[in-house]
């Protein structure tokens, strides 16, 4: 038998106090894709960096192709037929895709004679793997999805036989994603090895042939995937039983606290995001929204909350209106009672340099409750952080850590326990569990349910199809800028896709 | 008439060599996400090493070689301190600034007691003009003749290098395997990092080369265009230089560009003292002197479109946690 592509032998690495990885071992085949599994913060992304060179063990050793190998910089690893596509994509974004290519592997000091050789390096690699991209062509300019495929390319160029991809569905579109795997499968094909690194179960399902599972640090199991379950993998991630299904009574609506009529909203570019779109949302029910991303979700729920400007329609709070197409303010909306969980938890919800506590009020620094006189009451903030930590299990248990140190479930938990805990009475929440684990999703879902259940209304937006489907009582599925159906939450998932799709389908009983 | 304008346009390029060089020097940091403020102070060190060292040996060469030790020394101090301990790179620009306009008033003093002076160079201890062939007698062609002569001749050795450097950085930064990591290292170092490149080492290399072109720069200001140092006598060129750099969005030929015209109004300036302007009359100096500063507002604030510099500018590299 052919020696493992991969074998790691008692991994430890230590951040300060944290121990990241302690004693990890893992074998990997040749020719086969390989999952690690595990929540965030688990410590996959730092075992591959050990691999790849990028960070250094403190402990163990690493065999490829069964030889011991020093891998101490990304070098030894490109050397050693490793190469990795890394969550955030590590790409020059004004350069061209083949400048990002040779970049490091240049081979010639003058780049005339490097960029003609990686033209048609990359014709070839085009041909055999079906891996097309404009090698002339801005990376800024390139949809994600693209950008991915010049990550593959820029390892493929170095030569690697061992293919490393962190988390590379995140940015995806489940079409994009689709690509992604077959790809993949036809790597495998041509004999390379590919470990990916997730914590979507169902990609794991539909990929793998091995699974291991980490979890905080430690590698509990691995399994044949052809011989594991989805629940099995849950249960090994989490260490407990977990619910993929959230449990939950009968919603019981109320009078309707928010009301969208012909909304339309231009992006930055002028183009129609939103058009036309009107919803109610009532007191007591979870509206959900479907959509593949970027068919106006998003510009949808920024002009409700105000921080889009709408070109034209009405939006009413509690039956009075918002002024979306002039100034409508998103500190007066919050004391109106409407809450709003953005997208993008990085860039909008949290300021990351701050330190938990900050976070935990931001938006509402100006209630009465903390301040003390002209100034902050700081000893205030810090007791009701430090009670927000509590009732959401937010870990580190720490309201004086950087926000930035905290995992994306953490993170996420950071900006829902700030919204959900001023107690409003409409509550806008996008992408809620992009990014946050399967302990930490479970219990996000439980808090919007029982926000539901004590009357509130919510307004979900999400691209995890069965997140919309759990979690909502009315679905409506956007396409294109519009609102094209609404179903219950029983509606499958073939028939929401195809209404995603822009498929219009006649409805015989109406 | 056309005297007169070759001889403005010919102290135009005098006195747009130490602003090139010091914008040429800017860009190579800038490039690879190193702010230098600190360009003036490089250039005035460079400048004062270079007199003394011209005056003390007698040789323009030594003086040029030790005005780009001195300048070198502070950009390595600059990189310590802003790569290796990934401080804050304003700062420490600053902090060369002050040290350089300090130490030399205060060295000048006592070395040469002559009020931070540099004694005066001549002969061989300064770089003369170089007369390009033919230049004598081609002079008496109409236009193209004095043009040659007195435009394109009869300036120092670091006045054509200077000029030489503008083609040269752009292949540098276009063509070569060095230029595209200097230029992927002042966008996304983690990206250089994941190749397998130093990030650390290659910023280091611009740093260098910083260094070895602001003290050029400084020994043409001593040893080339003045006779000796004299106090403060890179007068704000560096922070010219840097609007210069901004201005060409750091780009090689238009910092080129840029400089000339920085250094045409400043040339203007000094000519157009006290000159009378029909409607106006006279102006004052003051405000012709303050002409370069008063556009350089003007340009920046918003008559060059967006400027975007170098992502990664100003950041320290440090890899995740």
């Amino acid at each position: 038998m052919a020696e493992p592509a991969i074998q790691l032998i008692g991994i430890n690495k230590s951040f300060g106090a944290v121990r990241a990885n302690r004693d990890i071992n893992l074998e990997v085949e040749r020719g086969t894709i390989h999952g690690i599994i595990g929540e965030n913060g688990a410590g996959k992304s730092t075992l591959m960096s050990i691999l790849y060179g990028f960070y250094h063990a403190d402990s163990g050793e690493i065999r490829v192709g069964g030889q011991p190998t020093a891998i101490r910089t990304p070098n030894d690893a490109i050397a050693a037929g490793i190469g990795m596509v890394h969550q955030h994509f590590m790409l020059v974004e004004n350069f061209t895709v083949i400048e990002n290519v040779i970049l490091g592997a240049e081979g010639e000091p003058l780049l005339n004679k490097s960029i003609a050789k990686a033209r048609s390096e990359l014709q070839r690699l085009e041909r055999d793997y079906g891996l097309e991209v404009d090698p002339d062509a801005v990376i800024e300019e390139l949809p994600v999805g693209l950008q991915q495929r010049v990550e593959i390319l820029k390892a493929l160029f170095r030569g690697c036989d061992i293919l490393i991809l962190d988390e590379p569905t995140g940015v995806l579109t489940p079409a994009e994603a689709d690509h992604l795997f077959r790809i993949l499968k036809m790597l495998k094909d041509e004999g390379k090895t590919i470990v990916l690194i997730t914590h979507k179960l169902r990609e794991i399902m539909a990929i793998t042939d091995t699974v291991s599972v980490m979890r905080q640090g430690t590698m509990v199991a691995t399994r044949r995937t052809a011989e594991t379950t989805v629940e099995e993998l849950a249960e090994l991630m989490v260490g407990r039983r977990v619910l993929l299904r959230v449990e939950k009574g009968e919603a019981k609506p109320a009078g309707v606290k928010l009301s969208v009529k012909n909304l339309t909203v231009k992006d930055s570019r002028g183009v129609v995001m939103v058009d036309g779109v009107s919803l109610d949302v009532r007191a007591g029910e979870i509206v959900g929204i479907a959509g593949v991303a970027g068919n106006g979700q998003s510009e949808l729920i920024e002009a409700i909350a105000g921080t889009r400007r709408a070109q034209s329609g009405t939006v009413l709070l509690d039956g009075r209106p918002i002024d979306v197409t002039g100034h409508a303010d998103p500190g007066e909306l919050r004391d109106r009672g409407l809450a709003h969980v953005p997208e993008d938890r990085h860039h909008v919800g949290l300021v990351l340099a701050f330190e938990e506590a900050e976070n935990s009020i931001l938006g509402y620094h100006d209630k009465p409750h903390y301040l003390r006189g002209p100034f902050l009451d700081i000893d205030a903030i810090h007791a009701d952080a430090r009670e927000k930590i509590a009732k959401y299990d937010i870990r580190p248990a720490n309201d004086r850590l950087k926000t930035a140190n905290f995992s994306g479930g953490n993170q996420q938990k950071i900006v829902l326990a700030r919204e959900i805990e001023q107690d409003p009475d409409v509550l806008i929440v996008g992408q809620p569990t992009r990014g946050v684990d399967v302990g930490a999703i479970e219990f996000i879902h439980k808090r919007l349910i029982a926000m539901r259940d004590q009357g509130k209304a919510v307004l979900l937006i999400s691209v995890e199809l069965d997140e919309i489907r759990s979690l909502s009582d009315r679905i409506l599925v956007m396409f294109a800028g519009r609102v094209v159906g609404e179903r219950g939450p029983d509606a499958s998932e073939g028939e929401l896709g195809l209404l995603m799709a822009g498929v219009e389908k006649r409805e015989a009983a109406e | 008439m056309v005297d007169a304008l070759v001889q403005l346009l010919d102290a135009t390029i005098r006195v747009s060599v130490p602003l090139l060089l010091a914008c040429l020097a800017g860009l190579y940091s800038e490039r690879a996400g190193i702010f230098d403020i600190g360009l003036e102070g490089k250039m005035l060190a460079g400048a004062f090493a270079g007199a003394s060292a011209a005056a003390v040996s007698g040789s323009a060469w030594v003086g040029l070689l030790v005005a780009i030790l001195t300048a070198v020394f502070l950009a390595l101090v600059h990189g310590f301190a802003s790569i290796t301990h990934r401080g804050n790179q304003i700062v420490s620009g600053v902090a060369i600034n002050f040290i350089a306009a300090g130490s030399t008033i205060i060295l000048g003093q006592a070395w040469f007691q002559q009020g931070g002076r540099t004694p005066p160079l001549s002969g061989p201890a300064r770089f003369e003009p170089i007369i390009l062939p033919g230049a004598d007698a081609l002079r008496d062609v109409p236009v193209l003749g004095i043009i040659y002569s007195e435009l394109l001749s009869g300036h120092s050795l670091l006045v054509y290098v200077a000029f030489l450097m503008v083609p040269v950085t752009w292949w540098v930064l276009f063509r070569t395997r060095f230029g595209l990591r200097l230029r992927a290292v002042g966008e996304n170092p983690a990206a250089v990092d994941t190749a397998g490149i130093s990030v650390t080492w290659l910023r280091y290399r611009a740093v260098i080369l910083t260094g070895v072109l602001t003290g050029a720069a400084g020994a043409y200001l001593a040893v080339a265009q003045n006779a000796g140092f004299v106090k403060d006598m890179t007068a704000g060129k560096g922070y010219i230089a840097l609007a210069a750099l901004i201005f060409a969005k750091w780009k090689p030929v238009p910092a080129m560009y840029a400089c000339l015209l920085f250094g045409f109004l400043d040339a203007a300036s000094i000519r157009f003292q006290g000159a009378e302007w029909p409607l106006v009359g006279r102006v004052p100096v003051q405000l012709i002197n303050a002409l370069p500063f008063i556009l350089t507002v003007i340009l920046l604030a918003g008559f060059i479109g967006k400027a975007i510099p170098p992502r990664a500018g100003g950041v320290p590299y440090v890899k995740e946690r």
